[in-house]
């Protein structure tokens, strides 16, 4: 029995933003209500703790909705365990996560894999995303019933585009059988080619092969076209570009069902970052222009932005001590990403504290129709409690993931996280 | 005075001063060694490392002979490959590296920012000697040195750099030498292979080589890899050559006193045709012995002993 008492409930779907008590029994949420009272719970169930949250904030249980957690197959850069326990750290009671893995995950028996591995190992809840081709070629559906049977919640072939435009259409209507969304890795990899960096002043300085910001608007401009032409919906997965944001914008406007996200490190920081070439860095989608950064900071003010999400991506030294070119693409982000969204977005006034809130808890939970997301009595008791003003230093050397690849490290980032509850249990606290 | 960096990794780094002292240095390293035949072993128990990533055989060289002539203890690792190959990281190798104990280490990569990541990981001395298509400072230098022995000043002369500035470091090295020192520098080359936005470093972008050349003083001519036809950047060397290669008709189109350069290997017939390369506007051998005084000059300011006392 957890009783949290004297925070500010800041609950977007259920529009609440007040000063609530919150009494959780048995893994759910019994009551949301003013000024309840300890002594008026009978103590059945023994351990009663009551939690003294003057001063912080009480969110449905936040969902990073695109994690890559490398079991199976790349456990040397992180597993279901330890993604979990970085989850955790970071604020996120759920992660969704990608299917590149080693095998893919494109058919039941990886699903379950996963699912079982993360009810045994994992601190936090687990919902695998299937792949929308076999083997992430692009060529062939995965079984794409079976795998909603199994139990994923999104399909995608992230880290690669479905280049051909025909498979991405029959993906777009084979899926309405089965309702579930197409999460799509927008990169026309004609025009990425070998690019290391966005395209423009840095990558001419640095004589880096560049990526041009074409290369991802010309697939959002294709996948949107299919999506009307299907009537489906379809999910934009780490959308870097002002081009993009555009796109996603009008398309919306017109009726189009699409939603989107953007990763902290793509509304943080921008290209010059990549000046000292420093590996971590190294990212695909790439590290955009500041308009490219300003503009989807203004797509996450004014709604066109639906979701955050990390597109953690953990890699070990031998992907990341070596020379940029060659350099894995990706940055861990679950330990960062709440602190990052606190500091640049909500002290910064680009977001109030309840935009932020939705955009990581209300918002995915409605794009991937997850239950949570919200603070519903009778409901699984899945809460993340916040202190806005708590400094947080981002020491890479303490992370919980087993990767170290961020850009972030000694950055100090003003609030973030400081309890994690899933299902009632407080999984992780702040000393 | 000395260089604030305990590195050269690029012009862009440096200020006028310090490029001023480096040609300076130079210089008087040319003189020495043309009077004396040769100049105190200021370098003397020091010992270089010579790390190619990529084939070269005069760039190498050359550092090779400005190290010996100075008295140091200069060693060649060649690699062909990353170290990845080897199942190891190039952060492992630049700490071997280190291990040895090494006053300068020259690297030659192919990849833009090596020198930076081994300079991160090491105390001593790093000189670029060529990173992907980021910086070829010691290239720079040296024509820049050339520049001025040949027009006694840089200040205000007019230069045009043709060809694939895109992958050309030597370009972006030029660039930031050039404009440092108040030349006016113009680009040409066909707009597949001019980077984007380059115009913000200074100079100005022509897609038509006549016009660019029109009235300078120096023509900088850049290598074509045969490769970029199959990329798409040129239909093929020979429509490269016909609107974009120096001849000697369009060389007419500079100033009268103009002289044509190259960083060498020439394609004959490609960039600049065999008459340009071998007649007497041609500064590229003049460029190749220069070379070696600028490099000598910089090994002597990274790590050279009594610095204060030495007569350069």
């Amino acid at each position: 029995m957890l009783l949290i008492k004297n925070g500010r409930v800041i609950d977007p779907a259920n529009n609440i933003d007040n000063a609530l008590d919150i009494f959780i029994n048995q893994g759910k949420i019994i009551r949301v209500g003013k000024n309840i009272d300890p002594k008026g719970i009978s103590r059945d169930s023994g351990k009663f703790r009551i939690i003294d949250a003057s001063g912080k904030i009480i969110a449905p249980g936040f969902i990073d909705m695109h994690t890559h957690l490398r079991e199976p197959g790349q456990e040397g850069k992180e597993t279901i365990a330890t993604g979990c326990r970085a989850a955790a750290v970071g604020g996120f009671t759920a992660l969704a996560c990608m299917p590149n893995t080693n095998p893919v995950n494109d058919n039941k028996i990886v699903t379950s894999y996963i699912i079982n591995k993360a009810l045994k190992e994992g601190c936090v809840r687990v919902y695998p995303i299937g792949a929308i081709t076999r083997g992430l070629k692009g060529e062939n559906l995965s079984d794409i019933g079976e795998l909603k049977t199994a139990g994923v919640v999104a399909l995608s072939d992230d880290g690669e585009p479905v280049m051909n435009a025909e498979v991405m259409r029959r993906a777009l209507e084979y899926v309405k059988s089965f309702n579930l969304t197409i999460i799509s890795h927008c990169e026309d990899k004609d025009l990425s080619q070998s690019g290391a960096m966005h395209e423009g002043f840095v990558s001419t300085r640095l004589g880096l092969p560049g990526i041009p910001a074409a290369a991802e608007e010309v697939m959002v401009a294709r996948d949107l076209i299919l999506a009307e032409m299907t009537s489906s919906h379809i999910h934009i997965a780490h959308v870097s570009t002002a081009g993009s944001v555009d796109l996603i914008r009008r398309a919306k406007a017109k009726g189009i069902r699409v939603t989107c996200e953007v990763t902290p490190h793509h509304f943080t920081l921008t290209d010059e970052a990549v000046t000292l070439f420093d590996p971590n860095t190294k990212v695909n989608p790439p590290l955009r222009s500041q308009e490219d950064r300003d503009a989807l900071r203004e797509g996450l003010r004014d709604g066109t932005i639906d979701a955050i999400a990390t597109d953690h991506a953990p890699h070990d030294s031998l992907a990341k001590d070596i020379e940029y070119t060659l350099t894995a693409n990706g940055i861990v982000g679950l330990e960062t990403a709440v602190s990052l969204t606190l500091n640049e977005l909500v002290h910064s006034n680009i977001l109030t504290i309840n935009q932020a809130i939705a955009r990581l808890s209300a918002n995915p939970a409605r794009i991937l129709g997850l239950k949570g997301g919200a603070l519903h009595e009778g409901e699984d008791a899945d809460i993340t409690v916040l202190d806005l003003q708590r400094e947080f230093m981002v020491k890479p050397e303490t992370f919980k993931s087993k990767s170290r690849n961020t850009p972030f490290g000694g950055w100090k980032l003003n609030g973030g996280p400081i309890m994690t509850i899933v299902a009632g249990n407080i999984v992780w606290e702040a000393k | 005075m000395k260089l604030k960096s305990k590195d050269l990794l690029g012009l862009e780094e440096l200020t006028s001063e310090e490029i001023s002292l480096i040609l300076a240095i130079a210089q008087s390293m040319k003189e020495i060694f043309s009077k004396k035949k040769q100049v105190p072993p200021s370098l003397k128990g020091k010992l270089i490392i010579n790390l190619f990533y990529e084939p070269s055989t005069r760039t190498r060289t050359s550092f090779e002979i400005a190290g010996k002539r100075l008295g140091a203890d200069i060693i060649n690792f060649d690699f062909s490959a990353s170290s990845m190959s080897k199942g190891e990281t190039f952060k492992d190798t630049v700490l071997n590296l280190h291990a040895m104990k090494p006053d300068i280490i020259v690297i030659r990569h192919s990849v833009s920012g090596a020198p930076q990541f081994v300079a991160n990981n090491i105390s001593a001395s790093v000189i670029n000697a060529g990173d992907g298509a980021h910086e070829h400072p010691t290239q720079a230098l040296l024509d820049l040195f050339t520049i001025k022995e040949t027009f006694g000043r840089i200040e205000r002369l007019r230069v045009a750099i043709i060809g694939d500035i895109s992958h050309s470091r030597v370009a972006r090295s030029n660039i930031w030498g050039l404009t440092k020192l108040g030349a006016l520098v113009k680009i040409a080359g066909p707009p597949t292979l001019i980077p984007a936005q380059i115009e913000k470093m200074g100079v100005e972008v022509f897609y038509d080589v006549d016009a660019a050349i029109k009235d300078v003083d120096v023509i900088i001519c850049l290598r074509i890899q045969t490769e970029r036809q199959n990329q798409n950047l040129l239909p093929s060397l020979k429509e490269y050559s016909r609107f974009f290669g120096i001849n000697q008709e369009r060389l007419g189109k500079a100033k009268p006193r103009a002289m044509v350069m190259h960083p060498g290997p020439i394609n004959r017939g490609v960039e600049i045709t065999s008459d340009v390369a071998d007649g007497k506007k041609s500064l590229t051998l003049k460029q190749v012995a220069n070379g070696l005084a600028v490099r000598m000059a910089l090994f002597y300011l990274l790590a050279g002993e009594n610095q204060k006392n030495v007569a350069y």
